[in-house]
């Protein structure tokens, strides 16, 4: 074994000198959404700059998941750069699991990332995740059939409105529904988009004390509401629809309105893949008047778990993929409405981008997210569409999977919620809160 | 026959295999114990001290275990019934004379190739979907309103999934089971008057008990440890939350090692109660 | 008298039989028209069957975007690694259990088939700790050796009711003519194995191919297989059913073509002592 270790290392060193003095050849995890394999298409403009080599371990949203934590967990060092969300930025980066990335050169504007994304990113003011690119959410719906409806959506809509219209632009028999939300269990699927729902009617998932709230009026009410919504106007199967069956039915020109994360603007409004790509308005997520709207604030980021041999060009990579300069080669390539939005302020200032339909909206819902207080009542956690807690997947999920199962007609919301606040309560103690 | 100097050689000749799987079992084994006695939260430094059988109580006290157990015991016997019942009936009907034997079979061999992923896939997508899938196109074709299988009849999906993949084994092991009956005894017994089944009944059932026996057993051991086909459809949701399922969950889910280590303990437990009663019929059927 | 078989019956046979094979079938054909069609053609209502613009689009799609030869190399390599190891260490242990039997020979058996039944989500942890000690983490000799390990007890079992099968009578006819243990071996009881261990051989490489807990969860770029390939299929954004079909069928294509090419060697011998 050690024979064969140092022959290895041996015939390493040898390759390293041949080739190109300091090259190096980075594995990177990453989920397969459509920005992240244009990355992946565009390596080779990395590789021409600097000479290292990428290797892409490319894996669906969960697999994705469970590969990266396991591995940052178990320090078993296979990727030099992971790509990661907002929630495991925090969470990681107080293990000491995350490499600083407060020394990125000047030339890469670090206090050009919107605030709101930074914030997230950052613990202590520090810097662990840079983001490829970020979202809120908003309500993408169908001009055409709005004006059908007669109605008029306005920038700003309540929820009310908003279910009223669903419910007038739903025709059941010509399988057009009047709104696509998520049900598909998951703390990533369902209940980041339930959360956001209770934000907006005032619920929280923790009072001061971290003492679940799920048995509170306001979970009650939002539940309801999505329930009903959902039984009156949404598509069948919705208990099993996540992001992705959402956006290829909105694709489809099956639903009135979808609300969900602002990067699917650029999907539903591209001709190649929508039907409907030319009907499409945006408006700000809904609210109840209570001072909080159901948006919420997320951040694909890449981030270098510490101990990895290769810290200086992972360093150079992440600087690469999230810089203005990347921003411009997709532009070139691909043009301006597929380039990776809400990471940097000034591409919302690039007068080339003022064009695109949806760039206003999404900058003004992430600027309405505050992760600090994401509801109308205080809350101990970060985080508006999760808990930046360790245990949040396991709840999250749990309790994703009993409102799934609510919409599925196997249970009703008090059940559901009677479920979720003692499976949440149980956890909770287990981990000794 | 046997003398001591070949009993030693095949001693030394059984030795990797036993040397090799022993460690495969205890290695492990030992580290899931030894873990399942701590609080282990790797997101939250890791190990946090010895914390006895806390973990046991807390796994089997949690409203979702037993379920958890019945579930795996109604998806496992439920593709045991339907592959053995179909397989017989499969096999007895290739056996027959026909055109096209060879094709047919390759035909109904093909689930088994596919890897359970992608059949997972398959299915969920392009035959499952409400509103795209396959089934939903056929339903609406009789006018009827598509079912939304992964959510409302989702043990039956899995089963139906898994039970499509394991078909072919069951089938081609009675089949060849069925090609070894001694043809005369059956035509003796039709020339005897014998209904038809009372042939099936009286003589390829009792000839087909050996073969359906291995046919139940090493699907069980594949079948308990399914789990690509629950993580692709349903992620456990709407009752299909399996023993390894749940593990999965508080091991991968949760991060919580130690309580998973626990629920890998009871899993091994519950697969050796099922092996051990497995093993007795087998025991039985293979020394007869 | 041999039973008379009317055309009319053969008829019948033959119809049912081919019904039900295509039905059977029907998912992975599906899967493969599927894969020749536009994304919008493969949602299209009514479902389009062979009428529709054949395309290779989604192949070369999926192309650019892994790597596929890679994928399979590894897939190659890993699942016949792992049997051709597990061959060699189950066949000297099913041999002298079948010929040299003791009383706990087939308590060995049945031990050997237990340990299968370990859950493989519950020992995860500690297999990946052991993993990066021993530095296998993301190679391809780490998953041989998981999945020869794993498919042990199936080998050993397999190879011993085949084994079993074979009379003794034939092996003292060749002692009592003088023959060494090693010819033994070699000429009496090697020509006889063959069906059994090429049967053997191809479940096992089919298992091993298709396995997809340990292969997607101990690696990362290097040694991924297959199983890793189709990962990043499942359900992208938008529209996907005609390139997941086009990954899906480049996936099953190579392990389906063996299987069918040796489908004959592969049922000889899998009745694990089913028929006697």
């Amino acid at each position: 074994m050690i024979m064969r270790k140092t022959f290895g290392l041996a015939a390493g060193v040898l390759l390293a000198t041949t080739v190109l003095a300091g090259a190096e050849t980075l594995t990177i995890a990453t989920v397969n959404n459509g920005d992240m394999i244009r990355m992946q298409k565009l390596t080779d403009d990395f590789t021409a700059k600097t000479g290292h080599e990428v290797e892409w371990v490319t894996l669906e949203e969960n697999v994705l998941r469970q590969r990266v934590t396991q591995d940052i967990a178990a320090k078993g060092g296979q990727f030099d750069i992971m790509t990661i969300g907002m929630y495991e930025t925090p969470i990681w980066a107080k293990q000491d699991w995350l490499v600083s990335l407060d020394d990125l050169p000047a030339e890469y504007d670090i206090d050009d990332i919107l605030p709101a994304m930074r914030g997230g990113l950052s613990v202590d003011g520090t810097l662990y995740a840079a983001p490829f690119y970020g979202e809120s959410s908003m309500i993408m719906y169908r001009t055409d059939l709005m004006e059908k409806a007669g109605l008029e959506m306005p920038d700003a809509p309540t929820w009310d409105f908003v279910a009223d219209a669903a419910r007038k632009m739903t025709d059941k028999a010509g399988e057009t529904y009047g709104v696509c939300l998520r049900g598909k269990a998951g703390w990533g699927e369902n209940m980041a988009f339930l959360t956001t729902v209770a934000n907006s009617f005032g619920a929280r998932w923790f009072d001061e004390n971290w003492k679940p709230q799920f048995d509170s009026p306001q979970w009650k009410e939002a539940i309801t509401f999505y329930l009903d919504l959902m039984n009156d106007a949404g598509p069948p199967g919705a208990s099993t629809n996540g992001f992705n069956e959402n956006l290829s039915l909105f694709q489809q020109g099956k639903c009135g309105m979808w609300i969900d994360a602002t990067v699917a603007a650029s999907f539903v409004t591209n001709p190649k893949d929508s039907t409907v790509a030319d009907k499409v308005g945006f408006a700000l997520a809904p609210d109840t008047g209570k001072g909080k709207r159901a948006n919420w604030l997320w951040a694909w980021a890449l981030a270098i778990p510490a101990g990895t041999q290769k810290e200086a060009a992972a360093k150079e990579f992440i600087q690469w993929a999230t810089s203005k300069e990347y921003i411009e080669l997709v532009a070139l390539k691909e043009g301006w409405a597929n380039v990776p939005p809400g990471a940097r302020t000034s591409l919302y200032e690039n007068p080339n981008y003022k064009d695109i339909p949806f760039a206003k909206m999404t900058l003004d819902s992430i600027n309405a997210a505050d992760p600090n207080n994401p509801t109308v009542e205080p809350v101990p956690y970060v985080g508006i569409q999760f808990v930046a807690i360790p245990e949040f997947q396991g709840i999250g999920t749990a309790a994703g999977q009993e409102f799934s199962a609510m919409l599925a007609g196997q249970q009703s919301a008090e059940e559901a919620l009677a479920k979720a606040q003692a499976l949440t309560a149980e956890e909770m103690e287990a981990a000794g809160y | 026959m046997a003398t001591r100097h070949s009993r030693s050689a095949a001693r030394l000749m059984m030795a990797p295999a036993v040397i090799l799987l022993l460690g495969w079992m205890l290695v492990p084994l030992t580290m899931t114990l030894f873990f399942s006695f701590k609080k282990y939260l790797p997101l939250r430094g890791g190990d946090l001290g010895w914390v006895g059988f806390d973990n046991y109580t807390r796994f089997v006290t949690s409203s979702s275990f037993w379920p958890s157990v019945l579930t795996t015991l109604i998806i496992v016997g439920g593709v045991l019934l339907i592959t053995v019942v179909l397989g017989v009936l499969l096999a007895i009907l290739l056996d027959q004379p026909m055109w096209g034997q060879g094709i047919v079979r390759i035909l109904v061999i093909a689930p088994f190739f596919v890897m359970p992923t992608v059949s997972a896939l398959v299915w969920k997508n392009m035959f499952m979907d409400p509103v795209n899938g396959l089934l939903a196109h056929l339903w609406k074709f009789f006018g009827a309103q598509p079912v939304e299988w992964l959510s409302d009849a989702s043990i039956f999906s899995i089963v139906l999934i898994v039970a499509w993949q394991w078909l072919p084994f069951a089938t081609l092991i009675l089949l060849t089971s069925i090609q070894s009956l001694d043809s005369e005894q059956l035509e003796a017994a039709e020339m005897d008057g014998a209904p038809p089944l009372a042939r099936f009944g009286f003589i390829t059932l009792p000839h087909l008990s050996r073969a359906i026996t291995i046919v139940v057993l090493i699907q069980t051991i594949f079948l308990l440890a399914i789990f690509a086909e629950i993580f692709v459809t349903t992620g456990g949701s709407f009752g299909t939350r399996t023993l390894t399922y749940l593990i999965f969950q508080r091991v991968l889910e949760s991060q919580n090692v130690g309580l998973g280590s626990a629920g890998g303990v009871y899993a091994i437990i519950l697969a050796n109660i099922v092996a051990l009663f497995l093993m007795r019929i087998v025991g039985k059927n293979l020394d007869a | 008298m041999a039973r008379a078989v009317t055309t009319q019956r053969k008829t019948i046979n033959t119809t049912v039989a081919w019904g039900i094979g295509l039905l059977i079938f029907f998912p992975i054909l599906w899967t493969i028209l599927t894969s020749f069609k536009t994304e919008a053609q493969a949602i299209n209502d009514p479902p389009l069957f062979l009428f529709f613009d054949w395309t290779l689009e989604n192949y070369t799609v999926v192309q650019e975007r892994s790597d596929y030869m890679r994928f399979l190399w590894n897939s190659v390599i890993i699942a016949g690694g792992s049997t051709l190891l597990g061959i060699i260490i189950a066949v000297p242990a099913a041999w002298s259990m079948a010929f040299v039997p003791s009383r706990r020979t087939k308590d060995i058996l049945l031990w050997m088939l237990s340990t299968k039944m370990l859950p493989a989500v519950g020992v995860l942890y500690p297999i990946y700790l052991m993993f990066i000690q021993l530095g296998l983490l993301d190679t391809r000799i780490g998953l041989t050796l998981v999945l020869m390990l794993i498919n042990l007890p199936i080998i050993v079992w397999m190879l011993y009711t085949y084994f079993k099968e074979i009379p003794g009578e034939i092996l003292e006819a060749a002692r009592m003519d003088g023959a060494t243990l090693r010819e033994e071996i070699l000429y009496v009881l090697t020509p006889m194995a063959v069906p059994g261990i090429a049967s053997t051989v191809l479940l096992n490489i089919i298992l091993a191919w298709n396995e997809a807990f340990w292969t997607l969860n101990l690696t990362a770029a290097k040694a991924a297989p297959l199983t890793a390939f189709i990962a990043s299929y499942s359900s992208p954004e938008g529209l996907f059913y005609a390139k997941l079909s086009a990954a899906s069928t480049m996936a099953i294509a190579p392990i389906l073509i063996m299987g069918w090419f040796s489908q004959k060697q592969l049922v000889r011998g899998l009745t694990f002592g089913a028929v006697k």
